[in-house]
């Protein structure tokens, strides 16, 4: 029976583990992330678990013990941050290359240098190319939600690909908050059981990870992309499902106040609920304003970005990672490469609605509402033809 | 312990078809240590010769259960796959006894791999580690690693005309693995079989981690004719370059102890990596090299309680 319960973030992680009672967890302890490991392991002390728990001497180890694990048969999950994820960089290529359905939940951490242990996005965004499904959580509620589905997501036949849950490091994983829990056996029911695509334990020679050399690895990776065009039903149809069975239902993306909106906000994470209540207050003052929160950033749903933002005529986007050198930033460059060209065979004359680039909240820099508000506007005045800056910052000096 | 005749007639782990070289150590290696297993064996590799060589898409020489996915992380990933097996057998989801086995050069366990075969000793796993030690980075195109001996040639430490070769002495890997406090760890080699073969069903049987390093030569590396490889084996022995010994809970046993030790210019000879020692200026190198394997083969006397 679902339970209301007050929890950290991190807590939320770590009870979602519990209740999806996976074969292996290799973890390692990394601020902001360590408390799922912590908690995990007073699970596994006190035999709360099946879980056999390698407390690996490295991320990299980490990664690597869950390829391990997932290539012997068994349900597999971990945890990290920030560096922990870079550490790890090497083998997420090869954990999505080798379609291991492994679930990560990583809380969203500044990398160094300098070292901040703050949230920011650049962790996650380092590794979009390397072949995991992001899906990014704007409360403690969708934490733990997002868990449980990752699990469907990543384990679905048509799909087999590892899925990393982000969560903003500090603000989501040390906050409190009140959500609705559910059973073992609810999580259990809706999980279902493993049925992994391969194991070296049935003890049937195979050789798993081979070298693919000029005749064979285009292929594979061609065969690796088209698993990605699968995805966006099976989040979807696992949404919907999580949403029959629990009352949540969850989707790629989330429209909020778009319908009449003139201008739309586009955010990724825990800053969206605060974008809320500024949306809120705005509309309620007369200000067209919506909000379109992307939750699945991998694979990036842009027909229904397109869909969504084509009705509107200006858009600000909230990017909390750069790309050093790119011309914007990572979430800026996804919704303008979907918005480019939307008529016809990819020709240029689109819409043409202004798009914004915004970097705020790198390591840990608080936004407030008034700064929200503000580029909200500042989206408002170039619906109406003003100029300004294409690609700026909000909160830096 | 199986006859010679007994285990030709045992099914192999790694069959012909594979791609390494006449005379390399490494297949002779891998061979006798699967022969050795009692029981079905689930095998992790290291990127290396051994793996490259065997598993060139879509063709394999593995006739068992076989993962490989970085270099540095062998012991890492077999952590995960017995890990996997531990839980599925508390879970009652197998019954079958398994063992692992995880291979890596030296580069991917002196080296790079060292982290993470040193976390998998502490965690306690049971699986057997088999280094297989060509002394250099031979995959690569013979770059040294921190097992190669001193005065030796690669490309990255070339026999030139200021530096003669590795000027420094190669890393005690053996001793590193038993300071982990594990039952079973020993040296071993490709030329002896009957060595290997014992030693690795007994590190195989351990409840627990095991380390075998294993002399696996290199045509490529060490510049011999490939028909040469079980007599450079053999010199390796015969001047204790490569002495065989076992530390069992701690306790030291010399496997092998020549009739005659023989001086280490027997070993250098047949071999165009130390081609550059023989020349005149170099006597001292060779003085060193004879004083680090003198000393070594005297403390491993000491410590196995034997007289020279």
């Amino acid at each position: 029976m679902s339970e209301r319960i007050l929890i950290e973030g991190n807590e939320a992680v770590a009870l979602a583990l519990k209740l999806i009672d996976p074969d292996v967890v290799a973890a390692y302890p990394i601020t902001p992330a360590t408390e799922v490991v912590q908690k995990f392991a007073e699970y596994v002390a006190d035999g709360e678990v099946v879980t056999e728990f390698v407390a690996v001497e490295s991320e990299h180890s980490a990664m690597s013990a869950c390829i391990g694990a997932s290539t012997a048969g068994g349900r597999v999950m971990t945890a990290t941050s920030s560096q922990g994820l870079g550490l790890m960089w090497e083998m997420l290529y090869i954990a999505a290359s080798l379609r291991r359905p492994i679930t990560m939940a990583v809380a969203n951490r500044a990398l160094s240098g300098n070292i901040n242990i703050h949230c920011d996005h650049s962790d996650t965004m380092g590794a979009r190319d390397a072949g995991w499904i992001h899906l990014f959580s704007e409360n403690t509620q969708e934490i733990f939600d997002n868990m449980i589905q990752a699990v469907r997501i990543a384990e679905h036949p048509d799909v087999r690909l590892p899925v990393m849950v982000c969560y903003d490091g500090f603000v989501i994983s040390h906050a409190r908050e009140v959500i609705e829990s559910l059973s073992k056996e609810e999580v259990q029911s809706f999980v279902g059981k493993h049925k992994a695509s391969l194991s070296l334990l049935d003890l049937e020679p195979k050789t798993v990870g081979p070298l693919d050399l000029q005749d064979y690895y285009f292929e594979h990776k061609r065969s690796q992309a088209e698993a990605y065009k699968a995805v966006p039903g099976v989040i979807e149809a696992v949404g919907q499902e999580f949403g029959k069975a629990f009352g949540r239902s969850y989707a790629q993306v989330e429209e909020y106040n778009m319908d009449g909106a003139e201008v739309a906000l586009v955010a990724l994470g825990s800053t969206n609920g605060t974008i809320k209540d500024v949306v809120d207050g705005m509309n309620e003052s007369g200000k067209k304003v919506g909000l379109l929160k992307i939750r699945a950033f991998r694979p990036f749903p842009a027909e229904l970005v397109r869909a969504s933002l084509s009705k509107v005529k200006a858009v600000g986007v909230f990017d909390r990672s750069m790309t050093f050198g790119g011309w914007g930033n990572p979430l800026f460059t996804e919704i303008r490469s979907a918005m480019y060209g939307t008529s016809g065979n990819g020709c240029c004359c689109g819409p043409c609605i202004p798009i914004l680039d915004r970097v705020y909240g790198l390591g840990g820099r608080e936004i407030s509402m008034a700064e929200i508000e503000q580029y909200a506007d500042e989206v408002l005045a170039v619906a109406k033809g003003e100029q300004v800056e294409l690609i700026d910052y909000i909160g830096v000096r | 312990m199986a006859s010679l005749k007994e285990l030709s007639t045992k099914q192999e782990g790694l069959v012909g078809g594979h791609r390494l070289c006449a005379g390399c150590g490494a297949p002779i290696a891998v061979r006798q240590i699967l022969l050795a297993s009692e029981y079905p064996v689930v095998v992790s590799s290291a990127t290396g010769c051994l793996e490259v060589a065997t598993t060139i898409f879509p063709y394999t020489s593995w006739d068992v259960p076989f993962v490989h996915s970085a270099f540095e992380n062998t012991a890492a990933t077999v952590s995960g796959i017995e890990a996997c097996y531990r839980s599925f057998v508390r879970q009652g989801k197998t019954d079958k006894k398994i063992k692992f086995i995880a291979f890596g050069g030296d580069g991917g366990t002196y080296d790079i791999g060292l982290q993470a075969l040193s976390g998998a000793l502490e965690r306690g796993h049971d699986f057997l580690y088999v280094c297989y030690d060509n002394g250099a980075y031979m995959n690569t195109g013979i770059q040294r690693s921190s097992a190669t001996p001193r005065g030796a040639a690669t490309t990255t430490t070339p026999a030139g005309t200021a530096v003669p070769g590795k000027q420094q002495h190669r890393k005690n890997l053996t001793e590193i693995c038993a300071a982990h406090g594990i039952a079973y760890a020993a040296q071993s080699t490709a030329g002896r079989w009957q060595d290997l073969t014992k030693k690795a069903a007994k590190a195989i049987e351990v409840d627990g981690p095991a380390f075998l390093n294993v002399l696996a030569p290199c045509p490529r590396g060490w510049r011999y004719p490939t028909p040469d490889l079980l007599s450079i084996c053999k010199l390796a022995h015969d001047t204790c370059y490569w002495p065989l010994y076992e530390i069992e809970d701690g306790k030291y046993t010399i496997s092998y102890k020549p009739k005659e030790k023989l001086p280490i210019e027997d070993f250098l000879k047949p071999q165009g990596r130390f081609r550059h020692l023989m020349a005149p200026g170099n006597e001292g190198l060779i003085a060193q090299l004879q004083a680090d394997v003198d000393s070594e083969w005297e403390r491993l006397l000491r410590l196995a309680g034997e007289q020279s």
